[in-house]
């Protein structure tokens, strides 16, 4: 934690403001082409995130294991298209494959849009704004401080919190050193991402990106979806291999004539257990109109002794769920596309200020809708300390890290209730700001799976490795300068 | 007295900002504290101020409004695969567009005129109302505005 001393910034002594505060270390190639080509606001985002397409594709510097959940669910699919459609097509109706098909073509989507799409990313305060809240803060203490010399019997609020109240509940905001403004309600800052995002659920490593305020309900649609495919997958062989072995062949008869079957059967056996799990914590969640990230740390469960209740729920588990689903849908804050001000404007105060035309001030608003750019916007994340929280103790265990196996499984069987042991490591997930992907794909490994080489083989533990590596490289060496 | 925007760019310099923050007591839904901050008191009547406020925080109650269409909009889109948010554009965006109208406007006609410029909060992640105070650069006329402006900073 950053100390806790500070100065008054005179906003009229700050240096011409940029809207973005570190240092351009990154000089893009495009720009030296151009010397004069006006910048793009992407080019100088301060987030851990790089940039395609002239900022219309966000990714985190490391895409987490969202290529492995890709592979798992391409093959499994795969290979049910495969070997045991034609089978099931002959002996039982044909519209299994149209009902796989597109509950496939349903999880591909959301899994897309949820790794692609910006959750909710709020924007670093600007300088003069971070001045006037280090004013607010010194107003602050020194009322608290003024009235009593020694400070020992006034109210002292600890550093940089602010007390709002919500519906009548007292909730406290935090300051964010980084982003340099008081957080909104229910906003937590990724570490991984270095963004602070709104209504901040969890990082999911699986996805690649945090999940906030813009992009659960593509997160709860995947997995409530892919529970539903995994289900249907896992009925289809079963029944698949049943019908085979009927007429006294038996099961081994069955398996080697149709050897993706047991691939496919080891995949789905162990995953939709954990899916179903996490599809139903989070409809719980949906319903009471809470996050990961409070029911973790629990927030409004009461633990202080204190009478507290969830300010932001309706008491109604329909209007609760579509208050959660159904809210429109908000737009982007980060304006990846838009321009940054000229030094003409910038020199008039504040690059800050919108003096400029009209027309340029509506294209800044329709850029920061976004709305073709919202698949187009992936927000991948390298994998983090406080990711998927619903990673059990028990998978901990066979993990050589606890946090880090707590934190990099999503997908274990939290029905066994160990929310305890959840808030003591989430606790600690913020001391741990990486890990390296071999570790926690090999936590992941052992925790969704048991070491079987019969299902490694087409998951190679090497490939999601070079793949982003791979990827990231062939993108570096693409036109577009990825930032960091 | 600045009579539209281009003046305001050209002869005037900027003194100092004032941020309208949010207003939490009902929640995260997009509202703004309709306090009438004290750096204004000189240069706009308090209640041509409120309106502002008042009116940009009901825009954002309406983009946020969860009713009966919003629930139809949110079952439809889910049976999609959320694609159709790729090709329409949504009812936030088109309330944003008329903010931004309806900020332009107040600018042209009220603030400017007085030496303030609105920043439409979009620009700012939606956290704060931006109100820019000008002081006057050279102009023999107003210089009541630089002095009340430059009390203000000193707080």
């Amino acid at each position: 934690m950053k100390n806790c001393e500070y100065q008054q910034i005179d906003p009229q002594a700050l240096p011409t403001p940029t809207p973005t505060p570190p240092p351009h270390h990154g000089k893009d190639t495009e720009k030296k082409k151009e010397p004069r080509r006006p910048r793009r606001k992407w080019e100088v985002f301060p987030g851990k995130n790089r940039f395609y397409c002239d900022g219309r594709i966000i990714v985190a510097r490391q895409s987490g294991v969202l290529p492995l959940t890709l592979g798992l669910i391409l093959v499994t699919s795969g290979l049910f298209f495969i070997f045991d459609c034609p089978f099931l097509v002959k002996h039982l109706t044909s519209c299994i494959p149209v009902i796989g098909g597109v509950l496939f073509v349903f999880v591909l989507i959301t899994l897309l849009q949820t790794s692609f799409t910006d959750p909710g990313i709020l924007p670093r305060a600007t300088p003069d704004e971070a001045a006037d809240i280090e004013k607010q803060i010194a107003r602050l203490r020194s009322l608290c401080f003024g009235s009593d010399n020694t400070g020992n019997t006034s109210y002292r609020p600890p550093p940089r919190t602010k007390e709002v109240l919500i519906n009548q509940q007292v909730v406290k905001l935090k300051y964010c050193f980084t982003c340099k403004m008081f957080r909104p309600p229910r906003t937590s800052h990724c570490s991984l991402c270095d963004n602070c995002v709104e209504r901040f659920d969890h990082h999911c490593p699986w996805v690649g990106n945090c999940v906030g305020k813009r992009n659960y309900r593509f997160f709860y649609t995947f997995i409530v979806s892919l529970s539903f495919l995994t289900a249907f997958i896992f009925g289809c062989v079963t029944t698949h291999l049943a019908l085979r072995a009927q007429g006294g062949k038996g099961l081994v008869f069955a398996l080697q004539e149709s050897p993706g079957s047991a691939v496919e059967l080891v995949i789905c056996f162990f995953s939709v257990w954990s899916i179903l799990g996490l599809s139903g914590f989070h409809t719980y969640l949906v319903a009471s109109n809470l996050t990961t990230n409070e029911d973790i740390k629990g927030s409004w469960s009461g633990k202080s002794g204190e009478d507290v209740t969830n300010p932001y729920s309706q008491k109604n588990i329909f209007i609760n769920c579509c208050s959660v689903l159904c809210v429109p849908m908000p737009p982007s804050l980060i304006d990846r596309r838009g321009f940054l001000p000229t030094d003409e404007s910038a020199q008039t105060g504040s690059a800050d200020i919108e003096l400029p035309t009209l027309a340029a001030k509506s294209e800044i608003n329709v850029c920061t809708q976004g709305t073709k750019g919202l698949l187009e916007s992936a927000a991948l994340s390298p994998l983090l300390s406080t990711s998927c929280p619903q990673g059990k103790p028990q998978n901990a265990h066979s993990c050589p890290e606890t946090s880090p196996a707590l934190n990099s499984d999503p997908t274990s069987e939290f029905s066994k209730g160990c929310r305890g042991n959840h808030t003591s490591s989430s606790h600690g997930d913020t001391s741990h700001p990486r890990h390296t992907k071999a570790r926690s794909k090999k936590c992941k490994r052992e925790a969704l799976h048991i070491p079987n080489p019969a299902f490694d083989v087409p998951v190679s533990p090497t490939s999601p490795d070079a793949a982003p590596d791979s990827k990231a490289g062939s993108h570096k060496g693409g036109s577009l300068t990825p930032l960091h | 007295m600045f009579h539209n925007l281009q003046e305001l760019r050209h002869s005037a310099s900027l003194a100092n900002k004032v941020f309208i923050q949010r207003d939490y007591s009902e929640g995260t839904t997009c509202k703004f504290q309709t306090k009438f901050p004290s750096e204004l008191e000189s240069r706009i009547e308090r209640t041509l101020f409120e309106d502002t406020v008042k009116t940009l925080n009901n825009y954002y109650a309406e983009a946020e409004k969860i009713g009966g269409q919003s629930y139809l909009e949110g079952c439809l889109a889910c049976a999609t695969a959320y694609l159709i948010f790729l090709c329409m554009e949504t009812r936030y965006e088109k309330v944003l567009k008329k903010i931004a109208k309806y900020i332009q406007e107040q600018n042209e006609k009220i603030y400017a005129p007085r030496g303030l410029l609105i920043t439409d909060p979009i620009e700012r992640g939606m956290r704060v109302i931006e109100i820019s105070i000008y002081e006057d650069r050279g102009s023999s006329g107003s210089s009541s505005g630089s002095s009340s402006v430059s009390g203000s900073t000193a707080r």
